[in-house]
């Protein structure tokens, strides 16, 4: 049964079948287990963010393809549902419509970028997608009548969603409300997002992508036409990011360029992607996971420890807390120098040793 | 005399003012196997890529079956029915032997798009592939990771992802290069197996005088891009042409010279 869930692709390490567990429990019981609003909100965030980095690992790990536009994607899907909810009102209905148009808005646009792009090499593509994503982030907030420009847009989501809605007093001293649906509901849209794409990259379609990247001109010549394969993960790969955004935006009931859109963000997802394992599909849990937790907690942690060595010259001010974001780059730097092939690569080797 | 399963007319291409292959014109019986023979520069892989499709001809046409392929891509020719070997190895290097061959055997069943079951699910082309590894001796290393392979097994897996593809015309380009003198006897018996038992029209870039006289029907000879000699083996060997052509060393002293 398990194994039909993960598409017979097993975790191939006792230590990372552990780590991948660790995180599902706390994931799955996050509201339970970490009370409070900013732990919960860390784990919403490390649901959506493995969705999007897992769509954006089945475009480079598997086929091989660097784009620049994942983050618009994640943006479409997430205005998608922000636009409907604003002007459908709140409810279920206007989530479904808006981030169903929001991944068919996306895997639209990725079908176009792909066919006019993907014919030829593939540095190509990758300057298209740059282009079209500042052209996109740009427009967002200047058309700022529909978009709410830089500020965003605030919206409701539906009323069982929100922290008014109450269906129960209290379970294990936490509050039965609309807020806690809201995270399941993040976590198990992320929980069958993320088996997706499992699947997907399991099946016969994910190891022609595999080939692909391996080898395209043999690819062609056993008789796979190439360009086709390329643009269809372009367009899986957006519609799963706007997924992931249209979560992100019931999480959050607020989206702006900042949040969905900006360069920074695509930046992260490349590290997670790195992180984690390029290629692996765990990969993305464990990148999104590192990544959130160290970008959530980093600062607080250096606080403490430069409290501890305030006797010492320069150690508190290397440690203090404004110096999370160097720290944040040397853990970086040490992971891709240690973990070339990230941590599920690593992993999966020393059970080969 | 059967009508021809490929053929080449003019065929020719130029990369700047280099004619590459100048004009070639050849017909290929079904079952036939032919060795294309030449010193080094002379055009026979750059007439196989004009073939398969990897270059676009500068002019002439290719005819498979008597239709004009010539505008098509790679993979539309390999599903017309050209299959092709490479001569420095080409492969999926970081996926296992068995994912190479499984891979060609599931281009032909059209399941590529196929994205929600999984690939170990399709039991039928897994046990496809293995039939093929076996053929080729190369089942026990079924699970091993291409790029850890040794020459020799690469150059197997070659002839093995082309077997599984089994095009109505097979391309070698020096299947034995490199391969050590035990190995090279199990890919040159599947290419005999594949003429006899098969009758598979075979194309044949070869070096090796043994491989030629044991395997060819027919021997072509490219010279400066263009056909200098072409017939039975013992005659163009013999041929004067083809001594005149190569300054009187013959034709054995030209294929010892590459």
């Amino acid at each position: 049964m398990i194994k039909l869930l993960l598409s017979g692709d097993t975790p191939r390490s006792t230590v990372l079948a552990v780590i991948l567990g660790v995180i599902l429990v706390c994931l799955a019981l996050a509201p339970f287990l970490f009370p409070g609003v900013r732990t919960v909100d860390t784990a919403a965030r490390i649901c959506v963010f493995i969705v999007l980095v897992a769509s954006y690992d089945l475009l480079l790990g598997y086929g091989g393809i660097v784009s620049f536009a994942h983050t618009m994607f994640f943006g479409i899907g997430a205005y998608g549902v922000a636009l409907a909810s604003t002007h459908m009102g709140r409810g279920f209905d206007a989530v479904f419509v808006g981030a169903l148009a929001g991944t068919g808005v996306a895997a639209a646009l990725a079908l176009l970028i792909g066919l006019f792009s993907l014919r030829v090499r593939a540095i190509f593509f990758a300057m298209i997608t740059l282009a079209v994503a500042s052209a996109v982030a740009v427009l967002v907030s200047q058309l700022s009548g529909l978009t709410g420009g830089e500020d965003g847009l605030t919206f409701q989501t539906p009323r069982a969603l929100g922290p008014a809605f109450k269906f129960g007093d209290e379970l294990f001293g936490v509050k039965l409300n609309g807020k806690l649906l809201a995270y399941y509901f993040v976590f198990f849209g992320a929980l069958i997002l993320f088996l997706l794409l499992l699947r997907i990259v399991n099946s016969p379609f994910g190891r022609v992508l595999q080939a692909i990247r391996e080898n395209d001109f043999r690819a062609e010549a056993i008789g796979y036409r190439v360009v086709y394969y390329r643009v269809a993960a372009t367009c899986l790969s957006a519609g799963a990011a706007a997924l992931a955004g249209a979560l992100y935006a019931v999480w959050l009931r607020y989206v702006g360029p900042d949040t969905t859109l900006s360069m920074e963000l695509m930046i992260d997802i490349l590290l997670m992607v790195v992180i984690g394992g390029m290629g692996t599909m765990y990969g993305a849990v464990i990148g999104a996971t590192l990544f959130v937790v160290a970008q959530n907690y980093l600062q607080n942690l250096m606080g403490a420890a430069s409290g501890l060595v305030t006797d010492v010259p320069i150690l508190p001010e290397l440690l203090s807390a404004d110096r999370w974001l160097l720290w944040l780059g040397v853990l970086f730097i040490l992971s891709v120098y240690f973990f070339p092939t990230g941590v599920v690569g690593r992993l999966r080797q020393g059970r080969q040793a | 005399m059967t009508s021809p399963i490929l053929e080449t007319r003019d065929l020719t291409v130029r990369f700047g003012g280099h004619v590459a292959v100048d004009s070639v014109t050849c017909a290929f019986q079904p079952g036939e196997l032919t060795a294309i023979v030449g010193p080094n520069g002379a055009g026979k892989t750059t007439y196989f890529n004009l073939i398969s499709g990897q270059i676009p001809a500068s002019a002439g046409r290719v005819l498979l079956k008597g239709q004009d392929i010539s505008g098509k891509s790679v993979s539309q020719r390999t599903r017309a029915g050209i299959g092709r070997a490479f001569q420095l190895t080409n492969l999926f290097p970081n996926l296992t032997v068995l994912e190479n061959v499984r891979l060609v055997v599931q281009a032909q069943s059209g399941k590529g798009f196929n994205m929600f079951s999984t690939a170990a699910s399709h039991a039928e082309m897994t046990e496809a592939a293995e039939a093929i590894l076996m053929r080729v001796k190369l089942l026990e290393s079924r699970a091993q990771v291409v790029s850890e392979l040794s020459h020799g097994n690469q150059r197997k897996l070659e002839v093995a992802l082309l077997i599984a593809l089994d095009p109505a015309v097979y391309m070698f380009d020096e299947p034995t290069a490199g391969m050590s003198v035990d190995e090279a006897p199990v890919v040159l018996d599947l290419i005999a197996e594949l003429k006899e038992h098969t009758h598979r029209t075979v194309l044949l870039v070869e070096h090796k005088m043994d491989v030629i006289a044991r395997l060819a029907d027919r021997i072509i000879v490219l010279h400066n891009g263009a056909l200098a000699a072409d017939g039975p083996p013992q005659q163009v060997i013999a041929s004067d042409v083809v001594q005149e052509a190569y300054m009187g060393r013959g034709l054995e002293g030209i294929l010892e010279d590459v």
